[in-house]
């Protein structure tokens, strides 16, 4: 039992500390996913990392209380409908995922148009939907070990 | 019109997620229970009246696509760039491709799709989490749509994915220990066809240069038909097209997971799910790809007259109603299969085209028919279990009077699927068979003929054990179904009994087209165009 409670406070506190600082770097992978490698993808999974890192140190117990299930499937759904409502405001300009916003300079945060918004749009889907599955993985396990004992 | 096209896919995939979103909002969902964790299921559990609303907005949705559907059967479209990035020499951009055949099969992946999810409107009240059924069910029939119209080979792969892993949580839906397991053998197998798929999308690209379908085929020539690099291409795109078709000797997947599966999933599956994901993809791999040659053929006539003769006697020994349905599908799906290769043998040899367009029709048209009274064979199958708690066909009987609706749109699928006339059944077997002894094919028509005598046999056993007789133990207590899962039913009958009356016509306008863009393919490059 000792497991879901979490491990020792040295853990905890680091992970405290540090899973901030990776959903940033997650954000910011997002962010900067039209001027450098990287992307919505990519920052979404460093973004689930972070909860993962959450869930692994606190234990499946506590961390269902901040990370509910309700709220992963909001943002899941609402990630990829504002994915898809982007993609389709490009009739806008002419033709389903056309680029409907001006692009800008090249090389600037502000620019590449519709681009950023789809990047976001996926890391929010991609972190949620990535956490979702890990937290559902991890309530299987819990059940299992309970019944044995 | 060309702007309606993307909306076959984006209107089932926005519902989907509405959907999700509608059902856990915390305003609409359930006060969560009194504390704890068990409540974590309970909290994101809408009431009745949400699941109601929220049923209609998935009908709502496949009902909009459907009329999306019909109404691009007769529209003029031309290419359709995804984002207006690419034009019709460079071919980078991602193509959407509507062309006949396509049309076609929008229209009959979105009727099964309306049928099933008004079935389920009564059916799925049994089971928790309607709103995860009614989502995963639109990103499948989205995703089917996207694989239709793909123009370019990997999105091709990535929406027969989409729709091959929300069929794989569809199976497992009921979460019992055989569900789990038909779900866990179709995951395994089915990931194992994909991972071939995409080798040979891999190796064609690597080739050619290109993914969108009309310019591999073009540039194809220039490789080789058969350097050595286009044919392990080949065999994989086959034999994983072949593992999602089901057909024998890949076929191990589809009697577990087709019958796990609730009802109304049961009829897209074997309706339309194996049909979009696995025949018409084989189909526009080897006629518009790859090109016809006397191998593909080979390979595909062999596959399907395996199927076909293994699928009856396979089915002829069941006694549980939907494994036997299950078995059948594969048998029917070898029937189109065979229809084609011998067509593609057609071609390739320089045969007559008018003859390889009549296999192609009679496939075709089976094809269609096949959606339609095998869905209607598995939507009955279902009301059958639900109302008297049992799928083995010896513990039915006499449910003629206990549940007439039912059993009367039940008799009217036995006897499509048997080929008597003038059902739909009848006249696409009868063209099939004629278009193969034109072409020369005696043993494989007399095969073709064999194999319906056997179909007959079957559906005769179905009708014997189910409907007719003294009610047994089970069935005493049946009551006819709930009134939508009785409209899903008369539905899918009434377009049993008029596609076979409207043959002639439904050929002008629905299969003629589609037609075309297979036989096209021999000769010159249809990507979409069809002038």
């Amino acid at each position: 039992m000792k497991q879901h409670h979490g491990m020792t406070s040295i853990v905890k506190n680091t992970a405290r500390l540090v899973s901030g600082f990776i959903a940033v770097f997650g954000l910011y992978v997002a962010l900067t996913g039209h001027l450098a490698p990287g992307g919505g993808f990519a920052g979404g999974v460093i973004l689930a990392a972070s909860g993962v890192l959450i869930v692994l140190a606190f234990g499946r117990r506590f961390s269902a209380k901040v990370i509910t299930d309700r709220a992963v499937h909001i943002a899941d759904a609402a990630g990829a409908g504002v994915f898809l409502l982007v993609a389709l405001l490009g009739f806008l300009a002419g033709a389903f995922f056309a680029n409907f916003i001006p692009t800008g300079e090249p090389h600037h945060l502000k620019s590449g148009g519709a681009i950023p918004i789809s990047n976001l749009a996926i890391f929010v889907k991609v972190g949620a939907g990535l956490l979702g599955a890990f937290m559902a993985l991890s309530a299987f396990r819990l059940t299992s070990k309970e019944s044995k004992t | 019109m060309d702007a309606l096209v993307p909306l076959l896919v984006v209107v089932p995939f926005g519902a989907a997620f509405i959907l999700v979103a509608l059902a856990n909002l915390p305003g609409l969902a359930r006060r969560r229970a009194e504390g704890g964790e068990s409540a974590g299921d309970l909290a994101s559990a809408p009431g009745p009246r949400r699941h109601r609303v929220l049923s209609l907005l998935a009908c709502a949705a496949v009902l909009a696509n459907f009329i999306i559907a019909l109404a691009l059967l007769r529209a003029d479209i031309g290419h359709i760039y995804v984002g207006g990035w690419g034009d019709e020499k460079s071919a980078l951009g991602i193509e959407l491709v509507c062309d006949g055949l396509a049309k076609l099969m929008v229209v009959i992946i979105n009727m099964v799709a309306l049928v099933s999810i008004i079935f389920s409107w009564s059916y799925m009240r049994r089971f928790t989490k309607v709103w995860l059924f009614e989502a995963l069910f639109l990103l499948m029939t989205g995703a089917m749509n996207g694989v239709v119209l793909a123009g370019d080979l990997f999105n091709m792969y990535v929406f027969l994915e989409i729709a091959a892993i929300s069929s794989y949580a569809l199976v497992a839906f009921g979460c019992e220990a055989e569900e789990l397991e038909a779900a866990f053998k179709y995951l395994i197998l089915g990931t194992v066809g994909s991972a071939f798929i995409l080798v040979g999308v891999t190796i064609l690209y690597s080739l050619t240069g290109h993914l969108n379908m009309a310019k591999v085929h073009e540039l194809l020539p220039a490789v080789g038909q058969t350097s050595p690099a286009v044919l392990l291409a080949a065999a994989a795109l086959l034999g994983g097209l072949a593992l999602k078709a089901a057909m024998v000797p890949f076929h191990a997947w589809l009697p577990d997971a087709h019958p796990s599966a609730p009802a109304p999933i049961s009829a897209m599956l074997s309706g339309v799910l194996i049909k979009a994901a696995g025949i018409y993809a084989l189909a526009r791999i080897v006629f518009n790809v790859l090109g016809p040659t006397t191998e593909y053929a080979a390979i595909l006539m062999a596959l399907g007259v395996v199927s076909m003769v293994v699928g009856m006697f396979l089915a002829l020994g069941q006694q549980d109603f939907k494994r036997l349905l299950a078995y059948s599908s594969i048998s029917q799906a070898g029937y189109i299969v065979l229809a084609f290769g011998v067509a593609a043998h057609l071609l390739a040899t320089g045969g007559d085209r008018n003859i390889a367009g009549l296999c192609i029709f009679g496939g075709l048209f089976h094809l269609f028919n096949h959606a339609a009274f095998k869905s209607l064979l598995f939507l009955s199958s279902g009301s059958i279990e639900q109302q008297t708690g049992t799928r083995m066909l010896k513990e039915m009987g006499g449910l003629t009077r206990r549940m007439p609706v039912t059993s009367f749109c039940c008799r009217i699928g036995a006897l499509s699927i048997a080929g008597v006339p003038p059902l739909n059944g009848f006249f696409s077997k009868l063209i099939i068979i004629i278009g193969l002894a034109l072409a020369g094919q005696l043993v494989l028509a007399a095969i073709a003929a064999g194999v319906a005598v056997g179909t007959l046999l079957m559906y005769v056993k179905v009708q014997r054990y189910a409907l007719e007789g003294e009610p047994s133990g089970a069935a005493a207590n049946a009551r006819e179904a709930p009134a939508m899962m009785c409209v899903g039913l008369v539905l899918l009958a009434v377009v049993c009994v008029v596609a076979g009356l409207a043959l002639l016509p439904l050929r002008d306008v629905v299969f003629g087209p589609a037609e075309d863009v297979l036989l096209g393919a021999a000769g010159k490059l249809t990507g979409g165009l069809t002038p």
